[in-house]
């Protein structure tokens, strides 16, 4: 006895993954292009791991472990996971951050659909706070040695040592961040930009092309109604007014808009990592708040923090804010006059 | 041109409306045995009025509306009540409910029809004709129509927009018989002292439009003496006054909420109604069957049935109310991997359990399914809050924090959350990429909920019973001492002259001591010894007083309880009363 | 006499109204819960009475059969307590019935009327008595009493009005072992 609707569109938790790994991939080639082929050892590295992990525990759970293996949503995370972490980050890095992920902030919280933080972001805190300094060696950009990256990633595992003076460089963010903090060196913004190798045209160099293949694959998942426009605009938005009111207040020390925007994870945040439906806001007004707050969030930490970017820990400190920000944020229902406020009409 | 708005929402999926389409209307043969329901909707029920065995003319009533939401069933044909028996129904259920078994005699004889002109006719007599004629919306929810009818509005709209897929009956009426269609629209828009008609035809159906065009072009020139109401200007039906209006393709664009919000802008929300807001909505359908009653006297005893999905031969026919499904489904020669039946359409249809079920006057559609056309759902997966669902919601629902809040029976929540909003379109399960059953969950919060408002209900009417029967005992407590007291009262009193006659008589010589023990005690209900004291004579009337009153009593005996009882529950007790009497007279005969 | 008995049912009436006990909340609220069958299955005249013992600590909320597992669930979120089982000595679950008199074998004795307690019952004496279903709890105190047994408790059945769409099937098919 089956029951209405008789019909259902072609769609699948599958397809949306899968769409969202395609969206990933012109940021991923740009990636290549600038810093070498590590990342898609990370990348493979990082997908074995959370597929293995998602079966095991899906095993230990007693579900149907092939429905959810296939579902996409644990190479997902393991995609963000990978592109979030340094590429020449040691091997059993990743795969801690992997089933840090997988494992804790998924599975531990119910599995598919259920876990209140985002996966991947869970993970970045984690290391970054066990692991600050493996978590902060960024490779030289246009360093494409695969076998030093290699030595890098996999050293430790054929007792070797990790030799990674030659390609370790500071990113952008860390540069600026060292830079304008030394009580010793009156340095400037305009300064910095001019000297230093690590920054491109707008943004990073190299990383300002990694975040226009985000920003591309981005457009396209809006596109393909995936996601809506409300988040990356918001966050987007936010980032750009936010960091022009710090730079008109004082250009010297607070970067422009653009280079915050071409930098670091904003652009994978903005379309990759904000926009998770399971742990983001679903409302469309609370979406605009939630992205408008993580946006927020990060810049501040940018600015004034002690890590040099605060993606992660804005996506995270939101993701605590979702059921408050959904509840206060319902929308008007057809015909009524004011919307469900924490669920009731006033 | 009319501005048109955009309600929220919607989708669209494949209208496959090709097949059924491109056949005109054909009448389906009679069968020979027809079922009838006497309760053709969730609310119209109707009074049975033949008994098996009685012979019926085609159109004549069988059962009278009953209640104010009933509505009146007559027999589909001439021929002959079998029995009046319970049989399945077509409704998700498929519980059981008492039809008329008719079988057919093959004649057709009508009863004798009464049309009206509907220009020179009191609105009451012709909505009292609507009534009679049974007519219910033919879009789906068989509300009767004279009870939406009943008020004055400014816009009427006829729904013709037809927006679930594979359904057909509604175009190829408006092609077939437009004419009618139009005469039903004025005649409930004069019985509504309506300013405007629109009638609403989805864009892709661009034939049924140009028919109804055509109707609304010819139709004669607005009468002498239109009807008008509450001062209200005169209905004039030319092209400024009836418009057909496309409407964007969007499913659930014939929702009545939903096209009047395309057509008017205006928004309804759950608990209000059109006329609240100065419109009212009908099918097409119900404005042909208006036409058919006011102007034929033809009461509403067949419809268009489309046949759609796994048929060899898809169509439109028209059919009998009665017919079962069995019998109709043969003329489109479903093909042998037919699993299933759905009666109505594939969004809003549910699955027959039994295809020897009737057509009754909801039944718009029966698809045939195949696992090859409607491959079953893959298994669910758990929600990822995507959104879909919420973007696709015409209400604009959350459904999916519905779907938690059902799902873990917490049924306050989906109240706050506006559940009974849900129009039960399943735009949100069919957009959901995890698969999830999403309007069965509101389908079963929603009954779960009702189901908790009439225990509720009738634990209050109990409570309520239970503290009057204590308040009761009470009183009659309470009585029973008055009475006693006053009984003795009155012996004492009675004592007391007695004693002063005594003393009249010139017996001084006692008289000087009245407080005497006896008459002390006879403070004490009861209490014989004050009767002893009084003559014999006395006391004898008193029995005699007593036995008159025992014998007015019993022969005034009535039922207790009976005050303050519903018409309902009067029925009841009048019908055990009648059942009382069956016993009773075989008893005295005996 | 009738009189004095209108003057004082209409002083009792007023007075129910003026000198209305502010009723206890908590009794209200826990009164709402029960399912008001008005059995005494929980050993009390009644539900009121079964609410005030909750109340006041006196009894156990897992006395009332008719209000069933859900009822329990609802006294213990209302209380803040533990959910217990229902405890087997007060009765058990029953699906919801009403009593049906045999009206062939009824003999007018007004027993079941007396014993009624939300005077669902018609009749008087040597009348055949009649039981109005709508208002009977299914309380089955009207059992007992009947000379003749002609009362029977008669499940009500599911009619349209009563369906109820039920729970969607658990839609991951090993999900129960979770």
């Amino acid at each position: 006895m089956t029951s209405s609707p008789h019909i259902l569109q072609p769609a699948s938790v599958q397809r949306v993954m899968l769409k969202v790994l395609v969206a990933l991939t012109p940021g991923i080639a740009a990636y290549v292009w600038f810093f070498g082929a590590a990342i898609l050892v990370q990348l493979a590295l990082a997908s074995v791991t959370a597929l293995a992990a998602e079966a095991l525990i899906l095993r230990l759970r007693h579900k149907p472990v092939l429905l959810f293996v296939t579902d996409g949503s644990a190479l997902v995370t393991a995609w963000l996971v990978a592109l979030t972490f340094p590429p020449i980050a040691p091997w059993w890095l990743t795969v801690c951050g992997v089933l840090t992920a997988i494992v804790v902030a998924k599975h531990l919280y119910g599995g598919l659909g259920q876990n209140p933080f985002n996966p991947a972001m869970v993970a970045f805190c984690t290391m970054i706070v066990a692991f600050p300094q493996l978590m902060s060696q960024w490779p030289h950009v246009e360093f494409h040695s695969f076998s030093v990256q290699f030595n890098a990633i996999f050293g430790g595992l054929f007792g070797l040592q990790r030799q990674l003076d030659a390609i370790v460089m500071a990113t952008p963010l860390d540069a600026l961040r060292t830079v304008l903090r030394d009580p010793e060196q009156v340095a400037t913004i305009a300064g910095i930009l001019g000297e230093h190798a690590t920054f491109g045209n707008i943004g990073g160099r190299g990383w300002e092309w990694v975040a226009a293949g985000y920003l591309v694959g981005g457009l396209w998942l809006i596109q393909q109604r995936i996601i809506t426009w409300h988040i990356p605009v918001a966050f987007i938005a936010t980032l750009a007014i936010v960091a022009t009111a710090f730079n008109m207040i004082n250009p010297q020390h607070f970067a422009s808009a653009h280079f915050h925007l071409f930098t670091g994870g904003a652009m994978l945040g903005a379309f990759f990592i904000a926009t998770d439906p399971v742990s983001g806001a679903t409302t469309p007004l609370g979406k605009l708040i939630f992205a408008a707050g993580a946006a927020l969030i990060m810049l501040i930490i940018r600015n004034f923090g002690a890590y040099p970017d605060g993606m992660a820990f804005a996506i995270l400190l939101m993701n605590l804010l979702v059921p408050l920000i959904d509840m206060h944020t319902q929308p008007r229902v057809f015909g009524h006059k004011s919307p469900p406020r924490g669920g009731k009409e006033p | 041109m009319l501005e048109l708005f955009r309600f929220p929402g919607g989708v669209k999926p494949v209208s496959h409306k090709e097949a059924s389409a491109a056949a005109p209307i054909t009448r389906a043969p009679l069968p020979k045995l027809l079922v009838v329901p006497f309760r053709q909707s969730a609310t119209g029920a109707a009074t049975i009025q033949v008994v098996a065995g009685e012979k019926v003319l085609k159109g004549q009533i069988i059962g009278v509306a009953e209640g104010a939401f009933g509505s009146a069933v007559h027999a589909p044909t001439s021929g002959l009540v079998r029995a009046i028996e319970s049989r399945m129904l077509p409704h998700p259920s498929g519980l059981a409910a008492p039809c008329a078994v008719i079988e057919a005699d093959g004649e057709e004889r009508w009863v004798e029809l009464s049309p009206l002109d509907p220009f020179d006719s009191d609105p009451e007599i012709v909505r009292a004709k609507i009534k009679d004629a049974g007519i219910v919306g033919l879009g789906g929810a068989a509300f009767p129509s004279h009870v939406k009818a009943k008020t004055v509005i400014d816009t009427l709209i006829i729904n013709g927009a037809e927006c679930e897929p594979w359904i057909t009956c509604d175009d190829r009426l408006m092609r077939e018989r437009a004419d009618e269609i139009v005469s039903g629209a004025i005649i409930l828009g004069r019985l509504m002292a309506a300013k405007r008609i629109f009638f609403g035809v989805e864009d892709n159906k661009p034939a049924a439009a140009a028919a109804l065009h055509a109707a609304v072009g010819g139709m004669p020139p607005p009468s002498p003496q239109p009807l008008s109401r509450e001062g209200r200007g005169a209905f004039h039906a030319d092209a400024q006054t009836i418009q057909v209006i496309s409407v964007p393709t969007l499913y659930p664009a014939g929702g009545e909420k939903q096209l009047i919000r395309v057509l008017t802008g205006i928004e309804i929300p759950y608990g209000k109604l059109g006329p609240d807001f100065g419109v009212q909505c009908f099918n097409v359908g119900t404005a042909h069957a208006v036409a058919r009653a006011v102007q034929h006297g033809e009461p509403l005893i067949s419809r268009i049935v489309t046949l759609a999905g796994n048929f060899a031969r898809a169509g439109n026919f028209d059919v009998l109310i009665g017919t079962p499904i069995d019998a109709l489904l043969a003329l489109g020669a479903p093909l042998p991997d037919t699993d299933r039946v759905v009666m109505g359409g594939p969004m809003m249809g549910f699955t027959l359990h039994d295809t020897a079920v009737p057509v009754v006057k909801a039944s718009n559609c029966l698809l045939a399914m195949s696992p090859a056309l409607f491959p079953p759902p893959k298994p669910a997966m758990p929600c990822i809050r995507c959104g879909a669902c919420t973007r696709a919601c015409p209400v604009v629902l959350q459904p999916h924090e519905l779907y938690w809040y059902a799902r873990a029976k917490n049924f306050g929540k989906t109240q706050e959350y506006h559940l009974f909003d849900c129009i039960e379109c399943g735009c949100c399960a069919y957009v959901c990429p995890s698969r999830i059953p999403l309007v069965d969950y509101y389908r079963f919060a929603k009954s779960e909920i009702r189901a908790r408002e009439r225990e509720k209900l009738a634990a209050d009417l109990a409570r309520e019973r239970y503290e009057f029967r204590q308040f009761r005992e009470e009183r009659e407590k309470a009585e029973k001492a008055v009475r006693l007291a006053a009984k003795a009262a009155e012996t004492k009193a009675k004592l007391a002259r007695e004693e002063a006659a005594k003393v009249g008589a010139g017996e001084t010589a006692i008289a000087g001591e009245p407080g005497n023990t006896e008459t002390a005690l006879a403070g004490e209900p009861g209490n014989t010894e004050t009767a002893s004291v009084a003559p014999v004579n006395d006391k004898l009337a008193l029995i005699a007083a007593a036995q008159a009153r025992a014998a007015a009593k019993k022969a005034a005996v009535a039922p207790q309880n009976t005050a303050e009882l519903t018409p309902d529950q009067q029925a009841q007790v009048a019908e055990a009363e009648a059942r009382r009497a069956l016993i009773d007279a075989p008893k005295d005969s005996a | 006499m009738a009189l004095g008995a209108v003057v004082l049912g209409a002083a009792l009436g007023f007075a129910a109204v003026k000198f209305k006990v502010e009723g206890d909340p908590l009794v209200e609220k826990i009164d709402a819960i029960l399912p008001q069958t008005q059995c005494g299955q929980c050993g009390y005249p009644g539900c009121k009475p079964y609410a005030q013992a909750i109340a006041s600590g006196e009894a156990d909320i897992n006395c009332c059969p008719p209000g069933g597992e859900e009822g329990i669930r609802k006294l213990a979120d209302l209380l803040g307590r533990e959910f217990k089982e229902l405890s087997g000595e007060h009765g058990i679950e029953k699906p919801k019935s009403v009593a049906v008199i045999d009206e062939q074998i009824c003999i007018g004795c007004t027993l079941c009327i007396q014993a009624c307690p939300v005077d669902a019952i018609v009749g008087a004496a040597k009348q055949m008595h009649t039981i109005i279903a709508d208002q009977c709890t299914g309380c089955e105190l009207c059992l007992p009493p009947c000379p003749v047994d002609c009362i029977l408790m008669v499940p009500l059945p599911e009619t349209l009005d009563t369906w109820k769409w039920k729970y969607p099937v658990i839609e991951i098919k090993s999900a129960h072992h979770a």
